[in-house]
């Protein structure tokens, strides 16, 4: 693509480039004086600046003129042959959107035997496969390891896949979807509603579910402020809702850690959990659909390890 | 009544500056190679994290040691070269304060994290605004200067500080206009891939004109006068003065390789690099042949070891950069330790080492001393400069080319062989060979400042340098 605004741009760079080049050339030639005869001495310029200064004239060296020169029918060689002056596309008819699409067609029709035995299976079949799981490791440590970690035990805001614990399920469809099209976990900030003692309050209160020391008179405090602001999401015995990502606060499992600090820190200013859409990721590379597919076997396998 | 003395105090306070921000900048840098094998180095402190301190050190080491280098040596060439005494001496004392002010500015609002996220260009715009009011004001000082000057013909050296004075000006105003919305924020007055090529017109022209330009105008007198020699070529100091300036303007676009440029755009910045490396060569060959009948003094002359060395690593960057401007073999070098590693050979190899050799020269001169302090500290200085350039280029060298494979390295099912991180796990010896050479370079700018202050301790600040009558012809 040119992307010129007007066909005057074209010609405007094109002959600007040419007469760029040919000036260059002329500049050179009108430069170029003999050589040197054998034994004799390079002219003395007149002029002195600062005491010593001076300069010899020796004429432009040959090698280094043969340099410039070539430079020069190069360019001038490459310009005829690919895109550069404006519109012209170059006798060649290349393009970088052309070079990409050819790579990525050629990898299309290299790897897709390798993956079309694996398409024909349900994604517990494909999980139980070595060589596919290698595969989707790899696809894994390409697109996910920078969130998720190379071992895919995740880290503070970023989901630990190998626990069996699912924000969204873990069942090959829930999977599927997460990564198609991403997810959006978003926990309201409370704090304003709940005031600093009331989050405090319901804080104890979340520490009570999964049995963690908690302050017991603060807990019964925050008991009917949880059923009013929370459990809507996190439902009344706080165990979550898959359907919209709200985490199960009884299990021992913390997205954003479980301290007294961490949990006020989660209910007064919010959380905002963005997992992007890998379809979008993988953007226009080869065997797309083989590669979730695969990825998302490698994930289901990740947490039937430790069942 | 007409001066008889030669300014030398702003040329003094320039060149005292150039060593202490010159020990700054490379201190930065070490910490920030060292934060890349470390990088819980700075405690998680915000202020000193890498994003941070990376734009510190170039702006601190290209502005702040390289700019204050050629206050200093321009101001010094040329009244000696025209015979006068710099024109507008109020308006140079002011450029001192200001640049100055400038770099304090930086090194307080970059750590801040105050930044424009434009490379090389990330100061906010009231302090784009002083640059550029500094800025006139040294145009107008040198040129005021050339146009009072005694001798009839200008001086090679004041063709080069002409055209990097007039070219970073326009770059600056150009690549800097920006709609600002608070005393500490702007936004680019440029959008997208427009902004991109804005950005890398002005990037590539910055080391074209400020490391390039004005570096060889350093060249072109220390050289001589260290040498004792004249100048090779006459004819070739044109040809290579005006080939280098008008080809350098066109290869900006190399530096968007396989990206949103349009593919005619790419070519270009391609070719036109390609073209740049006759007339780079051109300064380097002008620079080492004048010292044909003067290479025994190499033996025995750690400055002129600086300058020499400093033309060949220039040399060497200066092919290199041409080659990297290849699509293909852009290809593999874009993104990777290579282009880091081409930096420094430039920016150490070149920049710093022909400053450092031409302020060996000029310090004693502005102390009233033949010569430094000592010599033996000089050619300490040289051999842990060149060796740390070559430990740093070479591993960025490994490094990079490694990195660039490792990246696309693809296995019989058609998945990457190598995840980021164990690209990133391959690189850490480089890593710490890379810190090592940067330390030693580091090191020899402490022995600079020893020396320097031993210079200066001995010596006397001379104001008295006079002109003198008898205009050559």
């Amino acid at each position: 693509m040119s992307d010129f605004t007007h066909g005057f741009w074209s010609i405007f760079i094109s002959v600007l480039t040419v007469l760029s080049i040919v000036g260059t050339w002329i500049f050179l030639k009108s430069q170029t004086t003999r050589k040197l005869a054998p034994g004799e001495k390079p002219e003395l310029m007149e002029h002195t600046w600062d005491g010593d200064l001076r300069d010899l004239n020796n004429p432009l060296p040959r090698w280094w003129l043969g340099l410039f020169y070539g430079t020069l029918v190069f360019a001038l060689v490459y310009l005829a042959l690919w895109p550069g002056l404006g519109n012209f596309p170059g006798l060649l008819k290349w393009t970088q959107l052309g070079e990409y699409e050819a790579e990525v067609q050629a990898a299309e029709a290299k790897f897709q035997p390798v993956y079309a035995a694996f398409m024909q299976q349900d994604i517990p079949t494909v999980a139980a496969s070595p060589d596919a799981r290698a595969i989707g490791r790899n696809l894994f440590l390409t697109y996910c390891s920078q969130c998720h970690g190379s071992n895919a035990e995740g880290a503070t805001g970023y989901p630990n896949l190998t626990d069996g614990d699912w924000l969204y399920g873990g069942d090959p469809d829930a999977i599927r979807a997460t990564l198609t099209d991403g997810r959006s976990g978003i926990m309201p900030a409370m704090g304003e509603a709940l005031g600093a003692q009331g989050t405090k309050e319901v804080t104890h209160y979340v520490m009570s579910l999964s049995g963690r020391t908690h302050d017991a008179a603060l807990a019964d405090a925050g008991r009917p402020k949880f059923a009013e602001n929370c459990a809507a999401c996190h439902m009344p015995d706080g165990t979550g809702m898959q359907a919209m990502g709200a985490p199960n606060l009884t299990d021992k499992v913390w997205l954003y850690g479980g301290s007294e600090g961490a949990i006020i820190e989660s209910i007064a200013k919010g959380r905002n959990g963005v997992m992007p859409g890998i379809a979008q990721t993988l953007g226009t590379t080869s065997n797309k659909e083989a590669k979730l597919h695969l990825l998302t076997a490698y994930v289901y396998s990740l947490s039937q390890q430790t069942k | 009544m007409e001066a008889t003395t030669y300014n030398y105090k702003v040329v003094r306070q320039f060149a005292i500056m150039t060593v202490v921000w010159g020990i700054v900048g490379m201190l930065v840098g070490v910490i920030l190679a060292a934060q890349l094998i470390w990088p819980d180095l700075t405690f998680g402190i915000e202020w000193l994290s890498y994003g941070r301190l990376r734009p510190l050190h170039t702006n601190a080491v290209i502005f702040a040691f390289g700019g204050s280098a050629m206050f200093a040596v321009s101001y010094y060439i040329v009244q000696r070269t025209c015979q006068v005494r710099l024109w507008a001496e109020k308006l140079a004392a002011f450029t001192f304060w200001g640049w100055t002010l400038v770099i304090v500015l930086a090194a307080i609002t970059l750590p801040l994290g105050m930044t424009t996220s434009k490379e090389y260009a990330e100061l906010e715009w009231p302090i784009d605004i002083l640059i550029t009011v500094v800025w006139v004001a040294y145009a107008l000082v040198f040129f005021g200067t050339i146009v009072k000057r005694k001798t009839k013909h200008i001086y090679v050296s004041n063709w080069f500080f002409g055209a990097y004075i007039l070219v970073i000006a326009i770059l600056h105003i150009v690549n800097s206009a920006e709609l600002p919305v608070t005393m500490t924020k702007s936004y680019s007055a440029y959008a997208g891939v427009q902004d991109a090529m804005i950005q890398w017109w002005y990037g590539h022209n910055a080391v074209g004109f400020f490391l390039t330009t004005a570096f060889l105008g350093m060249m072109y007198y220390f050289i001589p006068k260290q040498a004792g020699r004249p100048i090779y070529s006459y004819r070739l100091s044109i040809v290579h003065f005006w080939s280098l300036n008008f080809i350098y303007m066109w290869a900006g676009p190399h530096h968007l390789q396989y990206t949103a440029l349009p593919d005619w755009a790419q070519s270009l910045g391609m070719v036109f690099s390609l073209m740049l490396l006759a007339p780079s060569w051109g300064g380097m060959m002008n620079g080492i042949m004048t010292l044909s009948g003067a290479w025994h003094k190499l033996r025995t002359d750690p400055i002129l070891k600086f300058m020499v060395t400093a033309l060949s690593f220039y040399g060497m960057s200066t092919f290199e950069g041409p080659m990297m401007s290849i699509k293909t073999v852009n290809a593999l070098s874009h993104y990777t330790e290579w282009t880091v590693g081409h930096v420094h050979s430039g920016a150490l190899g070149w920049v710093a080492m022909i400053t450092i050799g031409s302020m060996y020269y000029l310090i004693p001169r502005l102390f009233g001393r033949e010569s430094m302090f000592s010599t033996r500290l000089i050619e300490w200085h040289f051999w842990l400069s060149t060796i740390g350039v070559v430990l740093y280029i070479a591993s960025m060298w490994i490094a990079g080319v490694a990195q660039g494979l490792m990246w696309r390295a693809a296995n019989a099912d058609g998945t990457l062989t190598y995840s980021f991180a164990q690209v990133l796990n391959t690189m850490y010896p480089f890593y710490g060979i890379r810190l090592l050479g940067g330390a030693m370079f580091f090191s020899g700018m402490l022995i600079m400042a020893y020396n320097v202050w031993q210079t200066t301790r001995q010596g006397r600040v001379v104001n008295d340098a006079a002109i003198p009558q008898a205009v050559h012809a």
